[in-house]
């Protein structure tokens, strides 16, 4: 059980490996000096949406913009500069729309806290019909008025059907006679 | 308050339709520039005419300004072409505002010979070959057109071919408040 949990583990991060070698550079290749770097390009320019098509990230498109953006990454990178200051840099030219995970501002407050607010509306719904109390038994039992009503009828009832079983029934046949 | 409860779901899908139905007609590629209300930024390029004469920023500052940006690997721009030479010849425009192009990742020679064939609407153009000012305006393709007030801040970013109809609709309001803004001095 173990060895193939494992074995999974390392299959789905081999993948993730592979895939990650394919994607980072679709058109040209880059040259990093070490290991740490090449993650970081390769994590920012999947971070970064290629501005010209709009559902790709950087990594994935070929446009000539993207393949700039690539080159500025690249440059930004092995300047030293830390991933926050190339999220900024990216920013203040392309706009919050270049980041796939926007930043939380006034204008993405819709966008991060929405779901949070739908869900916390669906508990609250949940909440009120689950507490609607169900129809109470008090509710449902008869005042003292309907329960005399109640044993009026059952002693009628009771009356007029122990009749055709008693010896006397006289007095019924005649009332069903009139009746009939 | 049961009943608006009953309409609640038609309420909210019809609501749902109306934001949808909305999307259908928006332009993905107009967005809001990042650098609209920013200075222009800093730039040290060759002018196209001239590689040995660098131009900065210095040189188009003071006036309102429309900055186009252009290739010759762009149809769109073709399209416009027409249209720019009409705002640089209109005769009130003339004084007022000034058209400058920016050669965005093009060849300095087709460049050139595109601006003896098609005429010359630029005041000059800067020559990007590498993009890199383009870069720092957040342009992402060509035809682009900002508009910089006297005060060399960014005022407007349109990304898209410049016509009649869009410059009655994008740029004429915004032209004649600059105009204004300018001569009362703000």
């Amino acid at each position: 059980m173990l060895n193939k949990i494992l074995f999974i583990t390392l299959l789905s991060v081999s993948y993730l490996l592979v895939s990650n070698t394919v994607y980072a550079s679709p058109v040209e290749t880059f040259e990093f000096n070490d290991e740490v770097t090449k993650v970081r390009f390769q994590a920012l320019s999947k971070e970064l949406r290629c501005p010209k098509c709009q559902n790709q990230n950087l990594a994935d498109s070929n446009s000539p913009i993207a393949e700039d953006l690539r080159r500025e990454l690249y440059e930004l990178l092995q300047q030293g500069k830390a991933d926050s200051e190339i999220i900024d840099f990216m920013v203040a030219r392309y706009g919050e729309f270049v980041l796939y995970r926007p930043r939380v501002s006034s204008v993405t407050y819709i966008l991060w806290f929405g779901p949070i607010l739908l869900i916390f509306i669906g508990v609250i719904v949940v909440i009120v019909i689950l507490r609607k109390k169900p129809v109470s038994k008090a509710a449902l039992a008869l005042n003292s008025e309907q329960q005399a009503k109640l044993k009026q009828l059952l002693a009628d009832n009771a009356d007029e059907s122990s009749h055709p079983a008693s010896p006397s029934a006289a007095p019924l046949t005649s009332a069903s006679k009139e009746k009939e | 308050m049961n009943k608006i409860i009953r309409f609640l779901p038609l309420i909210l899908v019809i609501a749902l339709g109306v934001v949808l139905y909305r999307g259908l007609s928006l332009n993905p590629q107009d967005m809001p520039s990042a650098l609209v209300g920013k200075a222009m930024p800093e730039f040290s390029l060759s002018s196209l005419n001239n590689a040995n004469k660098v131009v900065t920023k210095v040189d188009l500052a003071g006036d309102i300004v429309l900055l186009n940006v252009w290739a010759t690997w762009c149809p769109t721009c073709k399209y416009e072409h027409p249209y720019l030479l009409d705002i640089a010849t209109d005769p009130k425009l003339k004084a007022q505002v000034k058209l400058y192009g920016l050669n965005y990742k093009d060849e300095r020679m087709a460049a050139m010979q595109w601006l003896t064939n098609y005429k010359d609407p630029y005041q000059f153009s800067i020559f990007d070959e590498a993009g890199t000012l383009g870069l720092d305006l957040g342009v992402f393709g060509a035809p682009e057109t900002f508009v910089i007030d006297h005060h060399g801040i960014i005022r407007k970013r349109f990304a898209g071919a410049i016509d009649t109809r869009v410059w009655r609709k994008e740029f004429e309001p915004l032209i004649k408040q600059l105009i204004s803004e300018k001569q009362q001095g703000i």
